[in-house]
């Protein structure tokens, strides 16, 4: 029987051939929950009667949401996530370390082949490593960590083909705005998406990540990119779909002509190029979260915006995706670019993405992000606007005070 | 475990209400339910926690709970009061996470609910009655994994009952 990328990742952890459709119980290879959702888990594990986690080498706790503690219920939070750490042996990130997802990727602990279950929504992002993330909630991690096990039903599959290659200033999070345009906000709910095609084939390892990251904007399951091309540290065995496995559905999509895509308020699939924003006067850049703030992102920033300032009543704001992006960006020079240029730097965490803290926009005033979320209220107040682009799109509009394609800046 | 009958007045909101509206993130840090239940559908509708009463049942259109993986979102809608949640469709990490912590959610493509319309949900035929308007309107089917935790009362009643997935 031909098998998707998914159907096979699954198959070998229900210990039988599945196909689409089927309901199973599988073992998981690693559990991940944040301070936004491991809280619930411990206590939810706990009311199981659980001590131990199944295996604690391949349970994980981040501190990225609320990190540092910007007030005592918070910290009490975190203090609880430490001691659970230290009672059970299970790997704990403490503040600053970085973003789960870059954590997970960057130290390994996610690795082609992979089921990998993440108490948060943008788990889909291990598809970069060609890994089956899911995305659950608190109680269904706590089971995981009791059993070492999930259920799940097996996803059908849309295909989705990039071809052509990437214009200079065009990036992987312009492709996968214009997706989540095309396919809406619950486009690929309770699917699979694979992506292939040279265009996928030519991305950097960040930029699969943030193709992968944004499925979930579309409801989907769990995305899987096409490991060809894939470079990681160790070596691994790719996970390739069957010729003549079944899609629910193949969409193909040529990125030679593709423009800077945005995001506008309030939703991730109301998206429009660049150009039909252009001139939006904005009062907050920031760039950060799971889905942009890596090398690449920053190295982008920094090109357009070396030996210039920020426009006059724009600020600036960065949250590199982990400590390791940030010793990186600083050892490139890009970290003093930025900061010349008038950028502040936050820890490396969520912080104003999911807002928490550490940069909320205040009334009436527009913010241009490279997240993955624009819902009313997302970044702290619902009476801000907030609008979704690539790092550098993010930059150039700092740079002029209004939405600009970067090209135009150049 | 047998179900609650489910009947109560409906609150009908429209489609692809995330959950930064059904619980806004910077809410959300805290295990205290009270606390979440203060704050639901605040930036959605801002008297709706103060006209929530237990037994009521939140209606929804297509995409319902979509966003976040944040268990708070299902956790707070409880917590205020709401018996079950009926929506068009569902994102499902909240779908999932609304039968594991023992809140009915019940997925009904084609239907007439306005708001205060009396409504009762009879979980085990997959029915659900518009007293109101006279009509009866057929749920999608959920696996028979997920009826087994619903019934349970949530997967850590099931869990601690089982010791694993049966």
């Amino acid at each position: 029987m031909a098998q998707t990328i998914a159907e096979k990742i699954l198959s070998r952890r229900a210990g039988k051939a599945v196909r689409a459709g089927d309901i199973v119980i599988v073992s998981v290879d690693g559990v991940m929950a944040t301070d936004a959702t491991a809280p619930m888990a411990i206590q939810a594990f706990r009311e199981m009667g659980g001590r131990r986690p199944w295996d604690p080498t391949r349970t994980f706790l981040v501190i990225d949401h609320a990190a540092p503690a910007p007030n005592e219920t918070v910290a009490n939070l975190h203090r609880l996530m430490r001691e659970f750490a230290r009672e059970t042996g299970c790997r704990l990130y403490d503040v600053g370390e970085g973003i789960c997802h870059q954590l997970m990727v960057e130290n390994g602990h996610v690795r082609p082949g992979d089921l990998f279950l993440g108490a948060d929504s943008h788990s889909p992002t291990y598809g970069a490593v060609n890994a089956f993330g899911v995305g659950v909630g608190s109680t269904d991690l706590a089971a995981a960590m009791l059993t070492g096990k999930t259920w799940l039903r097996v996803p059908r599959t849309v295909r989705i083909v990039l071809h052509g290659g990437l214009r200079p200033g065009v990036t992987a999070k312009d492709v996968i705005l214009r997706l989540v345009k095309e396919l809406g906000a619950d486009g690929a709910n309770y699917r699979a998406i694979e992506f292939t095609g040279e265009a996928v084939h030519a991305m950097s390892l960040a930029g699969r990540m943030t193709l992968a990251n944004m499925t979930a904007e579309m409801g989907a399951k769990t995305a899987l990119v096409d490991p060809t091309g894939l470079r990681l540290d160790e070596p691994f065995e790719p996970v390739y779909p069957d010729p003549g496995a079944e899609y629910e559905a193949t969409l193909t999509l040529d990125v030679s002509a593709l423009r800077p895509q945005v995001a506008r308020p309030h939703a991730p699939d109301n998206v429009v190029p660049v150009d039909e924003v252009q001139g939006t006067p904005v009062h907050y850049a920031f760039i950060g979260s799971c889905t942009n703030t890596r090398l690449e992102d920053l190295a982008a920033a920094a090109a357009v915006l070396r030996g210039r300032r920020l426009a006059a009543g724009v600020r600036l704001v960065i949250a590199p995706a982990s400590k390791r992006v940030f010793e990186e960006a600083l050892a490139q020079g890009y970290v003093a670019t930025l900061l010349a240029a008038g950028a502040t730097f936050i820890p490396a965490g969520c912080g104003p993405c999911v807002g928490s803290h550490l940069g909320v926009p205040g009334d009436g005033e527009v913010v241009i992000s490279s997240a993955n979320r624009n819902f009313r209220g997302r970044m702290g107040n619902p009476r801000a606007e907030i609008y979704l682009a690539s790092p550098a799109v993010v930059a150039a509009s700092a740079l002029t005070g209004v939405i600009t394609d970067p090209a135009e800046v150049g | 475990m047998t179900h609650q009958p489910i009947h109560g007045p409906a609150h009908v909101y429209g489609d692809n209400i995330d959950t930064d509206r059904i619980i806004p993130g910077k809410y959300t840090k805290t295990l205290d339910t009270a606390a979440l239940a203060a704050h639901v559908l605040e930036d959605l509708d801002p008297e709706f926690s103060r006209r929530v009463r237990p037994g009521h049942i939140l209606v929804a259109g297509r995409n319902f709970g979509c966003g976040s993986s944040r268990e708070q979102a299902p956790v707070a809608l409880k917590a205020a009061g709401v018996a079950a949640v009926i929506a068009r469709s569902f994102a499902r990490i909240f779908y999932r996470n609304a039968i594991n912590i023992g809140l009915p959610v019940v997925e009904v493509e084609d239907h007439r609910i306005q708001p205060g319309d009396e409504v009762s949900i009879d979980l085990a035929a997959g029915l659900v009655i518009n007293h109101t308007r006279g009509e009866t309107y057929r749920a999608a089917a959920m696996p028979r994994q997920m009826m087994d935790i619903l019934a349970a009362g949530g997967l850590v009643n099931y869990l601690s009952r089982h010791g694993d997935y049966v």
